[in-house]
This record gives structure tokens, sequence and C-alpha cells, in this order.
């Protein structure tokens, strides 16, 4: 193979590794959306406190503990989404149910971004600011081409895995959302709430469960990613959920397989930008997506036009 | 057997149910954060309990989750109460005003250098309060970005100072200018989105800003900034122990003093105060202009706005460039007061804090986001024990604020017609 083309295998692993674990975070992003027109500003968070989570259970239980390693990974995102599942339903029935009700959508996304800002320093006051080191212990990786000091492919085992768990995920999610009675109500509150209500769904039941399980989604994506960079500080989730939340619009908000689109897409299209253009304007590239995004096809390539009625 | 009178259990155990999952959930909301803290002992990571901080959280919800029946009859937080608002004779008024205006001009004279040079930062988020108050308060458009105008105001100062060796004066409405421009092109193709689209595009446009600062080093110095920018001039004399150019005159040579730093913080601070009301000024007749009443009638109803034949549009935008305008002249005062410009002071934060000052104000209301902004940058002065809290209760007061009193500290007076 010539090594033209094992760089751009090399940058269509990293994209997709990357994309991976956006498209995580942005089903929590996009499900919300669906069922309560809300943006949770404070989603990212989420995600970090799930990476944090993850990492205090990898440090409970010790790097060189006799554990099989698939068992550590699996208590550590057991513990992570248990605790990050609990944060969902905390912000959304003390910071987000009370403001549902009110005219204005400004209230609800105002308080989701005082809630963002509550939950950065919150943790950071409790863990500190600063940069926190995590073990590695997915180690080594895969490597291939690099025959003749020419390009090497290196793909190292801890972003496989990311790949691997989220797409499991991703297909236990389309399942549950399909068959399972819970799955089945939130996708009538999506359609019509108030028909859903008269119709016997519990719709705060149903509203609580929506953010538990895009907590859960991002508690994943926050454990995986711990373990693919090897270090966490507390505002990790703000840039993280930004562009998660441009993969939900870049997919169509509202619509799950949209949010797992948008964020392979974000992903492989920042990564290649990094790699073809410069990596300094890696960041500038997800916004100017977004703007474009909104601007041109408001939504997004899988999602539904909304008409306004008055 | 049941006491006499009551076939039922008391109400009490009712609740036991909900406040122990209630606590539970608390220790579980807690462990992560405070009980289980991680601590680097050499090459690895342990982690230390503090079961304290936990067990406290947990008795005092469960507490509150006990209490719930009785605090709820106390109807705490439905009745808080209206602050007092004076009705006063025009007459009175213009006397307050003047007093407000003498205090306001004297009191640094006789306080210490770093209340007034508080009062001067104090006097910049006045500013852009006030500004940001035109776009969301008056036309109801949520701007998370407005902190990128700030930065084209500072840099625009900063800029010409350092290439073009422009003073204070010149570029001050050069800044406004561009900042203004930066408003109209970026919000030509945006202002079409519906409410929180538009805040996340406003947020992208200010992070986008923040990058080409960093990324651009040839001109605006990259991460480092620009530095060595120069405090204003009066009247053309420099505020400054030597006159930079041979053979000029500083600002104390012509008055005959003693050269004193402090009267620089002080003359800094009077063209932050003047700079401000000026500000004030202005929003309050455009509130009174036609387009004033244009951003209200679009902030209730869009869709009746343009049925009476109004251009949101264009409405929209002269909202968005006239309160990008101001930000450039808070940026210019701010890069002055500072002697310093980099990308760092223009995060998303700081757009927060200034979104924080207009909500906490009051949306709509000058009174209340001036109030709100002299709050927000002397109270955490004042707690320097809470520093490393105080984005944490930012954060909390702006939730409080929306669930409580979504209109702010004094909400503004709407102008209202009744029609019998």
């Amino acid at each position: 193979m010539s090594d033209l083309w094992l760089q751009f295998s090399q940058q269509l692993f990293n994209g997709l590794s990357l994309g991976a674990i956006y498209a995580l975070i942005a089903i929590g992003y996009t499900m919300v959306y669906g069922i309560i027109g809300m943006i949770n500003f404070a989603h990212g968070e989420i995600y970090m406190i799930g990476a944090y989570t993850g990492l205090i259970t990898l440090s409970i239980i010790g790097v060189d503990s006799a554990l099989p390693l698939f068992m550590v990974i699996g208590l550590m995102l057991i513990a992570a989404v248990l605790v990050t599942g609990v944060y969902g339903l905390a912000v959304e029935q003390i910071a987000y149910k009370p403001v549902r009700k009110s005219e204005s959508r400004l209230v609800a996304l105002i308080t989701a971004i005082g809630m963002s800002i509550f939950l950065q320093n919150w943790m950071a006051a409790g863990q500190g600011a600063r940069d926190t080191a995590v073990p590695q212990i997915v180690t080594g990786s895969l490597r291939f081409g690099g025959g003749g000091g020419g390009f090497e492919v290196y793909v190292p085992y801890a972003r496989i895995l990311v790949i691997v768990v989220t797409v499991v995920m991703m297909i236990a999610l389309a399942f549950y959302i399909k068959y399972s009675r819970m799955g089945r109500a939130s996708r009538a509150c999506s359609q019509d709430m108030q028909m859903a209500g008269l119709l016997g769904i519990d719709i705060n039941r149903v509203i609580s469960f929506t953010f538990i399980l895009g907590a859960v989604m991002a508690a994943v994506g926050g454990v995986l990613i711990a373990l693919a960079v090897g270090k966490l500080n507390p505002f990790i989730g703000f840039i993280a959920g930004i562009k998660a939340f441009t993969a939900a619009v870049l997919g169509g908000i509202g619509s799950v397989p949209g949010a797992m689109l948008g964020g392979v897409l974000l992903g492989l299209a920042e990564t290649f930008a990094a790699a073809y253009i410069s990596s300094e304007y890696k960041d500038i590239v997800a916004f100017l997506i977004l703007v474009l995004i909104l601007l041109v096809r408001p939504t997004g390539l899988l999602g539904k036009p909304e008409v306004e009625k008055v | 057997m049941q006491p006499a009178g009551s076939g039922r259990a008391p109400a009490w155990r009712a609740d036991l149910g909900p406040a122990l999952i209630s606590a539970l959930l608390t220790v579980v909301l807690m462990l992560p954060v405070f009980g289980l803290h991680l601590q680097r002992a050499g090459a690895i990571t342990i982690v230390v309990p503090h079961w304290q901080p936990v067990f406290w959280a947990a008795l005092l919800v469960f507490v509150v989750q006990m209490l719930r029946p009785q605090i709820a009859r106390l109807q705490l937080g439905r009745r808080i109460p209206r602050l007092p608002r004076p009705t006063l004779s025009s007459r009175q008024n213009t006397l307050l005003l003047w007093l407000v205006a003498l205090v306001a001009v004297t009191w640094p004279f006789l306080a210490g250098r770093s209340a007034v040079d508080i009062a001067t930062l104090a006097m910049i988020y006045v500013m852009l309060g006030l500004g940001l108050n035109i776009v969301v308060g008056f036309a109801g458009l949520l701007d998370l970005g407005y902190v990128g105008f700030y930065a084209v105001g500072a840099y625009s100062y900063a800029m010409l100072h350092h290439w073009a060796g422009w003073g204070f004066w010149w570029s001050l409405p050069v800044a406004g200018a561009m900042a203004a421009f930066f408003g109209y092109i970026l919000g030509f193709p945006v202002l079409r989105l519906r409410g929180d689209y538009l805040a996340i595009v406003t947020l992208g446009f200010g992070e986008i800003i923040r990058l080409m600062l960093i990324n651009l080093k040839s001109w605006t110095g990259g991460p480092d900034g620009i530095a060595g920018i120069p405090k204003p001039t009066i009247f053309g004399y420099e505020l400054a122990r030597r006159a930079s150019t041979e053979g000029g005159t500083t600002f104390h040579q012509l008055l005959g003093l003693k050269y004193d730093s402090h009267h620089t913080v002080i003359a800094l601070y009077l063209i932050g105060l003047f700079l401000a009301a000026v500000t004030l000024w202005f929003s309050n007749r455009l509130i009174r202009m036609p387009v004033g009443r244009a951003w209200e009638a679009l902030r209730e109803d869009e869709i009746a706005c343009r049925s009476l034949g109004l251009n949101p549009t264009t409405i929209k935008l002269s909202a968005f460039t006239l309160g990008a305008m101001f930000a450039g002249f808070g940026g210019a005062l701010f890069a002055a007061r500072q002697g310093i410009v980099n990308p760092e002071s223009f995060t998303f934060i700081e757009s927060a804090l200034i979104l924080a000052i207009v909500v906490l104000g009051g949306m709509g209301s000058q009174l209340g986001v001036i109030l709100a902004a002299i709050l927000i940058v002397v109270v955490p002065e004042l707690a320097r024990e809470f520093a490393s809290y105080r984005m944490m209760i930012f954060g909390l007061v702006m939730i409080v604020m929306m669930i409580w009193r979504p209109q702010g500290l004094l909400p503004a007076k709407r102008h209202v017609v009744e029609v019998s």
C-alpha cells in the first residue's frame, strides 16, 4: 500500500474513534431535545462526571489488581453509569422541572447554562481544577505498514475499545428504544407529549428517564475517553459538549440515528481538517460546521422540518 | 394499636420513604466529588475517603425532605418581598440623580487605590451589561458570544496602538465601530434562526473569534497577546511620570501637581464612569425611539410583529449591532486598564458572566443591570475567602434566579397600555 493510503486510513481510524465519543454524548442532547425541546447545556458536564467516576473506581480497584481487564473496565462503566444516572435525574428534577412550564425558551436555556457552570466548579471544588492523570490500563497497539521506513499506521487498543463499546451501546440503545415499554412511551412523547399524557403515559417519568438514559450514554463516553486520553480535568465537558451538540445538530436534532451519524461525520471532519489543513484550526472547523449547518439546513441531515404554527 | 382518632399512619411515615431515597441519592451525588478524594501518592493515584461532607449533605437533604410539608405551608419562596421602589416626583428624581452623580465622581478621591481600580472594572461591566441588555433584554435575542465583540474592541485599541501608534481617544470610536461591524456581519446570516439555535451559533462565533485571535499570531501576538498598551490621555496630556515624546507635557505637570500613580487610577475610573453614563443615556434614549419599541414588540411576538409590517431581520440586526458597539467601547477601556490583552480574557465564561449580570438585574431593566454589574464585580472582592467558589455560586445564582425570580432583582417596567 502506498504511504498516502496508509496515512488516510490512520486518519480515518482516528476520526472514527473521536466521532464515536461525540456520538455517545450527542445522543443525550438529541433525546432531551426531542422530548422537551430544550438544549441541555449541562450535558457535557455529565460526561465529565462519568469520566471522574470511572477514574475513582479504577483507583479503588487498583491498577495492579488481580481482576481481569474486562472486569475492571466493566466495573468502571457500571459505577460511572450509576452515578451519572443519578446526576441526570437530579439535574432534571432540581433545575429543569421547575422552569419547564415557563413561557420563554430563554429561561430554560439560562438555567442549563447556570447548571453547566455550577457542575464544572462543583467538581473543581471537590477534586481540584488541575489535570489528573488516568493510569493507562489498556496498553499496546496494532501496527501495520511501515515497511522500508514508510508511514506506519498506529492503532492503540484503547481506541479500538472506544469504537467497539460505542457500537455495542448504540445497538443496545436502538433495541431498547424500539422494543421496550419505556422506549415506546418516550417515542410517543416526542411525537406529541399532550396526547401521550392523555393516553395514560406518565410524562414526568418519561422525561426523567430520558435524562437518565442520555447521562448513561455520556458516562460511557467519559470513561472511554479517560482510558484513551489518559488525563482529566473538570472543564473537559464544555468543549466536548459543544462538539457533541454540533454533531446532534449536524445529524438532525431530535433524531437518534442522526446523532450517531453526526458524531461520526464530525469526528472525521475534525481529524481530516487537523491532518490536511492545520491542527490549530481543528476547533474552528467544528464551529464552522455548526454555523453552516444551522444556516443552510437547520433540520440537519436526518431531521424533520418543523413548522411554527400561530 | 393506633392512637384514637387516626385510622391512617401518621403523615410523617409517608414522607420517610422518599426522604430516605433522597438522602441515598445525595450520597451517590456527593461520593465522586467530595466523598472519594483523588490524591497522587508517588506514581499512582489513590482514593482518600472523606465521609463527613457526604454524611452532612445526606442528613441535610433528609431533614429538608421530612420537613417539606411544613416548609410548603410557610409558602417560602413564593413570597419573596418586592424590593421597595419608592415613587418619586420628577423633581426629586432629578435631585437624586445629581446626588448619585456627585457621589460617583467624588468618592474615588477619598478612597483607596485598589477600591477605585475595582470600581473601574465595575464600570466596564456596567457598559457590557447595558450593551448586552439591548440584545437580550430589549430584543429578546440570547447572545452567548457577546465576549467576542468585547474582544474585538479590546484588540482594536491594542492593535491600533501596537501597529499604528494610535492613542486611546482616536481608537475608541474605531473600536466601537469595529465591534459594531462584526456584530453586523455576524448577525446578518444568523438572525433568521430561532432563540436557542441563535444562542448556540453566537456561542460558536464567540469561540471562533477567540480561536482566530490565538491563531493569527503575526497580527495579534497569539496566546501571549499584546502588551504595553498605554493609559488614556486627558485632553492630549499623558497620565504618566514622564512624557513619552521629547518635550511633551504630562497632565500632572500641566496642573503643577506631584506625580502620583493614584491619580492615573482615578482618571481611568472617571473615564469609565463617563463612558458608562453615556451608554446608559444612549440606551435609555434608544428604548424610547421607534426602533426600541420595535425591539420590545419583536421580543413579545415575532409573528404579530411581522404581520404589522415590521421587518424582523432589520430590527434584530440593529439591536445586535448596537449591542456589539458598546461591547467594543468596553473592550477598549478594558485594554487601557489592563495594559495587556490576550485571548485568555475572552473565554465563554466571560460571556456567561455578562449574561448573569443581565439576568440577575432583570432583563430589560437598566437600573437592575447596573446594580447587578456592581454586585458581581464587588461582592467577590469582598468575600476573598470564597474566591474558589465564586463561579460555582454564579452558576447557582443563575439557576435559582430562573426558578424563583426570572424577572430579575429589579424587574423592568413594561410599557403597558390597559385597554378598558
